[in-house]
């Protein structure tokens, strides 16, 4: 099984995204990396500059780069950097439809989370129109992955780790928590590398937001369906960057790919810098997605 | 204009053609639609006497078959299509990629429109089903506002079709899985939202907890009303403020809009609510029949007469004024 990196879904500036990508390229056994700007388009500027460097440094480490879509394409400039984002010579990770249409016959594309594929229809879909691999909605049960996985011909990568993306908006929650709206935020969301943690009236962490993202406030872990899911014939796992421990993870992760780990003796390492604190799994194994299927570390 | 009306029963079907409704859609009773409620939705026999029965009184009747099929089991959805087809719908809805390439294959001449489920937010996404699927007309998703629309409709050849009032999802819809975070029950793989059959109402120190999943995101004083807990309407708490993160409580009315939304180009509106009593579909039905009636002969679109009828007795315009964001 391989190991791919999703996008940074948080707004981190320049020096914070460099130093990451500069460390992925040295540190961490991964496969392949996607980068780019999945959330907000208004974030790119600020560090659209690194982006060339993080290319070079990852590619001459021998990972394979990816160039994600955004999540939501509606402005004019957002449709603007989709057609651009086409003509840097790499593969394109579609997050949303819509980059399909400016995709040049040929060219190598990738289908990401956000997109529903949620059976072996869509997936004989997108396979036949070209797709490179598929990483299925985070929503989908383990044995919807294994309906998929029994008739689609191209690679199947499942979410493996990371807060959960859970919706996607017009309007911009950071900004609304901060009396604000979306064409005034003055980027509030850099303070939040991880997301911020919204709780249920018991006090319970439940939910994070991130600018017009809301995510899970607990960290999916699938270290525990590591088998099955190889089993069903699902080729790669994606991790989603976090602000600390990430090499350790991604070290870790392969440990446990190789047979050198266990699942428990990942969830106890990583279980400190793992955003929110607790672990969940329950969307792979059929219950609430909110759920974790073990006894440690779960929603308290 | 033509309008668009919802009917969760056969006889919700009948109160909304005989207030004016130019078009109903409904759906199956299973999980093939995004209203997948208890006692709610149309049999096989009942959607034929329905449309037989809106087709008499010069109605439309759209069929949504707008979740996306279970993977491994596309049985029912392959079925509700075939059947729908049979039953002379006018158009299906429709939101899943491979069930579109289905339908356009195996039902060329059924007249398919994308879901709201689909969420096609821009006309490059929107050209692309058209090509791909032969979509003639699209449901837009609540996240755009008026002039985005009118921008929209410039770029495409195909119909547009908008909510102008009910329920107001904030998020682009069908890429949502808030709900089965919380509860394991999903829009798009169950058509249901902030279930039920998941709720609990809690009396705890004088005041009333509301409940969805188990996690508590409303609290009512005594003699308050207690809303019903859907996952973005509730309150949550963040760094130390407690208030409704992501929406208020509330639903859409845009029957002023809709004069602006004739100009924009757009063909068709919609009211949600296919969960709603036969006598709430005639009330609001009576009054957009009266409003486009209005828009048709020229005349202001009548003022107010829908609040009462709106959730929490609070309406916003939503995504349409882009100060929503």
């Amino acid at each position: 099984m391989e190991l791919t990196v999703g996008p940074i879904q948080f707004f981190w500036r320049g020096a914070a995204l460099r130093d990451f990508y500069a460390r992925l390229a040295d540190e961490a056994p991964v496969d392949r990396v996607v980068l780019g700007e999945l959330v907000c388009s208004k974030r790119l500027p600020f560090y659209r500059t690194e982006i060339p460097q993080a290319i070079e440094r990852l590619q001459a480490a021998g990972k394979q780069v990816v160039l994600t879509s955004l999540a939501l394409i509606t402005l004019k400039r957002e449709r603007k950097l989709t057609a651009e984002l086409v003509d840097m010579g790499l593969e394109i990770e579609v997050n949303d439809l819509t980059a399909l249409a400016y995709l040049p016959e040929g060219a190598a594309f990738s289908i990401g989370p956000l997109v529903n594929t949620y059976n072996e229809g869509t997936a004989a879909w997108l396979h036949a129109r070209g797709a490179a691999r598929i990483c299925l909605p985070p929503e989908l049960p383990s044995i919807s992955v294994a309906a998929i996985t029994a008739t689609c011909p191209a690679p199947i990568e499942v979410w493996g780790w990371g807060r959960l993306p859970l919706a996607i908006s017009g309007r911009c929650y950071h900004a609304r928590l901060h009396d604000r709206a979306k064409d005034n935020c003055h980027f509030i969301c850099d303070a939040d590398p991880d997301g911020r943690t919204v709780d249920t009236l018991d006090g319970q962490k439940f939910l994070a937001v991130n600018g017009v993202q809301t995510l899970s406030a607990a960290c999916a872990n699938a270290t525990h369906q590591v088998t099955e899911l190889r089993d069903a014939g699902v080729s790669s796992l994606r991790l989603s960057p976090q602000s600390q421990g990430f090499m350790r993870l991604c070290s870790d992760f392969r440990a446990l790919l190789d047979g050198r780990s266990t699942a428990e003796a990942v969830s106890r390492r990583a279980l400190p810098h793992a955003p929110g604190g607790t672990y969940c799994d329950g969307f792979l194994t059929g219950d609430s997605g909110v759920a974790w299927s073990q006894s440690g570390y779960g929603p308290a | 204009m033509e309008l668009v009306c919802p009917a969760g029963t056969p006889a919700a079907l009948r109160a909304a053609v005989a207030a004016g409704a130019h078009t109903v859609y409904c759906g199956y009773a299973d999980d093939t639609n995004a209203r997948n409620f208890p006692g709610l939705n149309f049999s096989r026999a009942e959607m034929e006497q329905a449309i037989a029965h809106a087709h008499d009184q010069g109605a439309k009747v759209l069929v949504a078959i707008n979740t996306f099929p279970r993977a491994g089991d596309p049985g029912p959805w392959h079925a509700a299509v075939a059947d729908a087809a049979a039953a002379g719908a006018d158009a299906v809805i429709l939101a899943d990629t491979g069930l579109m390439a289905h339908v356009a294959q195996h039902h060329p001449d059924l007249r398919r429109h994308l879901s709201v489920q689909a969420a096609a937010a821009n006309p490059d996404a929107i050209n692309f089903y058209a090509e791909a699927f032969g979509v003639k007309r699209v449901v837009l998703p609540r996240v755009l506002s008026v002039q985005e629309i009118t921008a929209i409709n410039r770029e495409i050849d195909v119909e547009t079709e908008v909510f102008v009032f009910g329920g107001l999802c904030v998020m682009a819809e069908g890429r949502c899985s808030m709900s089965s975070y919380a509860t394991g029950q999903s829009p798009n793989m169950n058509g249901v939202c902030s279930p039920a059959s998941h709720v609990s109402y809690d009396e705890e120190d004088g005041t009333l907890a509301a409940r969805l999943g188990g996690f508590t995101i409303h609290r009512s004083g005594r003699g308050e009303p207690a809303p019903y807990p859907t996952l973005c309407k509730g309150c949550f708490t963040s760094d130390g403020r407690t208030g409704h993160a992501f929406e208020d409580p509330g639903s859409l009315d845009a029957s002023q809009l809709i004069p602006r939304l004739a100009k924009a180009g757009v063909s068709a509106l919609k009211i949600e609510g296919r969960q709603r009593s036969r006598a709430y579909v005639g009330q609001v039905v009576r009054a957009f029949r009266a409003a486009t009636d209005a828009l048709k002969a020229g005349r202001p679109i009548p003022p107010g007469t829908l609040s009462a009828l709106t959730e929490g007795q609070s309406a916003t315009t939503g995504a349409y004024a882009k100060t929503w964001r």
